[in-house]
């Protein structure tokens, strides 16, 4: 039993980051509400970005800032984290915001379209084939027309 | 003459930086005239097309162009590579480009009527990131891209049809966004394992880590991701709603374009940052052949059953996808070959098909396929393009489609995979169901239902670019000889690093 407790131990920052990414994959295909989803979306994204932070950290080393001054007699005294990881991350911050505001505008839309956010009341909505909501649901009429 | 060899060092770079500033000044433009964005995005796609070609020309002549961004050298900084491959593939880009910019003018007046300067600034965007996913060499930065292209393809998606374009759009949003993190891991642990981000870099530093189980979930999350881009068949359930719902002009050139990058992202992340013989290895091949033709079968099933033409088209698509993806699955320099040339010719097909759909909705606001009666008398010219993509999509010998199959079977055969000559064969045949309902019904109405209508044809900005990709489709099945022997082989041999080109 220990056993796999020390073996959780010892990377417990990728259990974690695998732990969260599950959440945010069930929350993104379980959950009905259009807003959880994207909260979903936004956890699996955020689970990681913190696996790529946590990849990037170096046991003592210190943020990467250059201490002394250039040249190699100084680059033995400091330890860094490695900066290149961060820099990613903040793109991949910047990509997952803009994806977020992507996402809530189009909920915005879609409630003006079938007043409601819940994903079962618009599949019934379309199901229903209601012409005034459905492109999709007209030509589909016309097919049952023209069959006949 | 100075100014241009000013430029001339830069014009790789060009291809990715115009599209992105012309699209930021697109609103500026608009906001001046509200006729002036098509003429500016027809420009603009003018321009990338002229360098797009001249990069192709430059590669053939004197091999592969490296562009260092900022100046850095490539492992460190960011690096763009210009090959025979995405040389290639950025020329298709350009031109599809070029010829929906166009064909959008009436269009999307018509469809998205009042947001023309936002369509225009989002198109312009989409072939940013598109461009850009072709072009990079580094890993990274393909992964911004490919987040570019498919933020503003939800944007051109959600404009369609009111209420399924919003709800496809979103959709499309979830599982893509599913696709992107899974590709950002498979980044992660690949540069966990290297310590590098530049593509060639890491297939040189790869082949020390194979054995390691990062480097195998890294190439399974890239896979996943990336089928789930392109819509190979049990993860297309994005793609049939967002073609359907698209704007016309969007339709067109995201059938055209979107999903072709992506399996060019998928060859590229296969054989130029793993090794073909890594690949092989883990059996990837035979996975990705066998989902192939599953694809290519169920693809055509469900485009039989239904009735609205750009639905049709979108699921036709799925099966096309297969088919590149089957040439690539056999990893022989007959099958790749085929893949190839037949990512340019479903670009061509595809793009003339969904312009035509786009037409007869301007014109006459169908796009159910039992009511298309009589389109043949009143629309000859756009129902002739129609009739020669279908039939190439069929693979009548004589038009491109042809060519692709025949050699997609003979990879097939040389693999000793008969089953997958029967699966095209099946296929062609499959096609041939869902085209001949929309025949018979555009040429083969009752006397007495057609007598009456007269000709009334879309008008010429639509009718150009549909005529040039139909002569585009006759042409290359007679003279693609050249082509296949100077490009497509030697490129399959590079790939397979048989050596080749270069």
């Amino acid at each position: 039993m220990s056993g796999i407790l020390d073996i959780v131990y010892a990377e417990y920052n990728y259990w974690i980051y695998v732990t969260l990414m599950m959440i945010g994959f069930y929350a993104m295909i379980a959950k009905k509400n259009l807003i959880k989803k994207v909260i979903g979306a936004n956890i699996f994204q955020t689970a990681i970005f913190l696996f790529y932070v946590s990849l990037a950290d170096v046991t003592g080393g210190t943020a990467p800032i250059l201490v002394g001054g250039h040249g190699a007699e100084h680059a033995a005294d400091v330890i860094y984290t490695n900066p290149v990881p961060h820099c990613l991350i903040l793109t991949a911050i910047v990509v997952s915001v803009s994806t977020t505001a992507v996402a809530l505008a189009l909920i915005i839309r879609i409630y003006q379209e079938y007043g409601s956010i819940e994903e079962d009341v618009i599949l019934a909505a379309r199901r229903e084939l209601k012409p005034e909501f459905s492109e999709h649901a007209r030509q589909k009429g016309v097919a049952e027309v023209g069959r006949q | 003459m100075t100014g241009f060899d000013l430029i001339a060092p830069h014009l790789p770079v060009l291809t990715v930086v115009i599209p992105l500033i012309a699209g930021f000044l697109t609103p500026i433009i608009g906001w001046i005239d509200r006729r002036l964005p098509w003429y500016w995005v027809m420009l603009a796609m003018f321009v990338v097309l002229l360098i797009a070609g001249n990069n192709l020309v430059t590669v053939i002549n004197s091999g592969t162009i490296h562009y260092k961004l900022g100046g850095w050298d490539p492992p460190f900084g960011i690096e763009y590579v210009i090959d025979l491959l995405n040389g290639f593939v950025c020329l298709i880009i350009a031109f599809i480009a070029f010829m929906v910019s166009i064909y959008s003018k009436e269009s999307v007046k018509k469809e998205v009527p009042g947001k023309t300067t936002p369509f225009y600034s989002v198109f312009l965007l989409l072939i940013t990131g598109l461009m850009g996913m072709t072009i990079t060499g580094d890993i990274f930065n393909f992964y911004v891209f490919l987040e570019i292209s498919s933020l503003t393809a939800y944007a051109l998606i959600a404009m369609g049809d009111r209420g399924d374009g919003v709800v496809a759009s979103f959709n499309y949003l979830i599982m893509g966004t599913v696709a992107a993190s899974f590709i950002l891991l498979g980044i992660g642990y690949l540069y966990a394992v290297t310590g590098t981000l530049n593509m060639a870099d890491m297939q040189n530093l790869l082949p020390g880590v194979y054995d390691s189980k990062v480097v195998l979930a890294a190439l399974a999350f890239f896979m996943a991701g990336f089928s789930i881009k392109v819509g190979l068949f049990p993860l297309h359930a994005w793609l049939p709603d967002a073609y359907t719902h698209a704007p016309s002009t969007a339709s067109a050139l995201i059938a055209g374009l979107m999903t072709k990058v992506g399996v060019y992202a998928m060859i590229r992340f296969m054989f130029c940052v793993f090794t073909p013989a890594f690949v092989i290895d883990v059996n990837m091949t035979e996975i990705l052949t066998w989902a192939a033709a599953l694809a290519i079968i169920m693809g055509s099933v469900f485009a039989i059953a239904q009735s609205d033409i750009k639905r049709m088209l979108a699921y036709s698509s799925i099966s096309q996808i297969g088919y590149i993806l089957l040439g690539f699955g056999l990893v022989n320099v007959v099958g790749i070959t085929g893949g190839l040339l037949h990512i340019m010719n479903h670009a061509f097909m595809k793009c003339a098909l969904f312009l035509v759909a786009g037409a007869i909705f301007y014109k006459t606001d169908i796009r159910n396929i039992y009511q298309f009666k009589g389109l043949g008398k009143k629309m000859p010219v756009t129902t002739t393009v129609f009739l020669i993509a279908a039939l190439s999509m069929i693979g009548v010998p004589g038009t491109v489609g042809f060519t692709s199959k025949w050699y997609l079977a003979l990879g097939s055969i040389e693999a000793n995979q008969w089953i997958f000559v029967a699966v095209i064969l099946v296929s062609s045949l499959l096609n041939i169901v869902y085209f001949w309902r929309i025949f018979d019904n555009i040429w083969f109405g009752h006397p007495h239902e057609i007598e009456n209508i007269k000709r009334d044809e879309a008008p010429l900005t639509m009718l150009i670019p549909m005529v040039i990709l139909g002569i585009l489709c006759v042409y290359f099945g007679f003279f693609s000889g050249d082509l296949i022997e100077h490009i497509f082989e030697p490129l399959a041999k590079t790939l397979l690093g048989l050596g080749g080109v270069p």
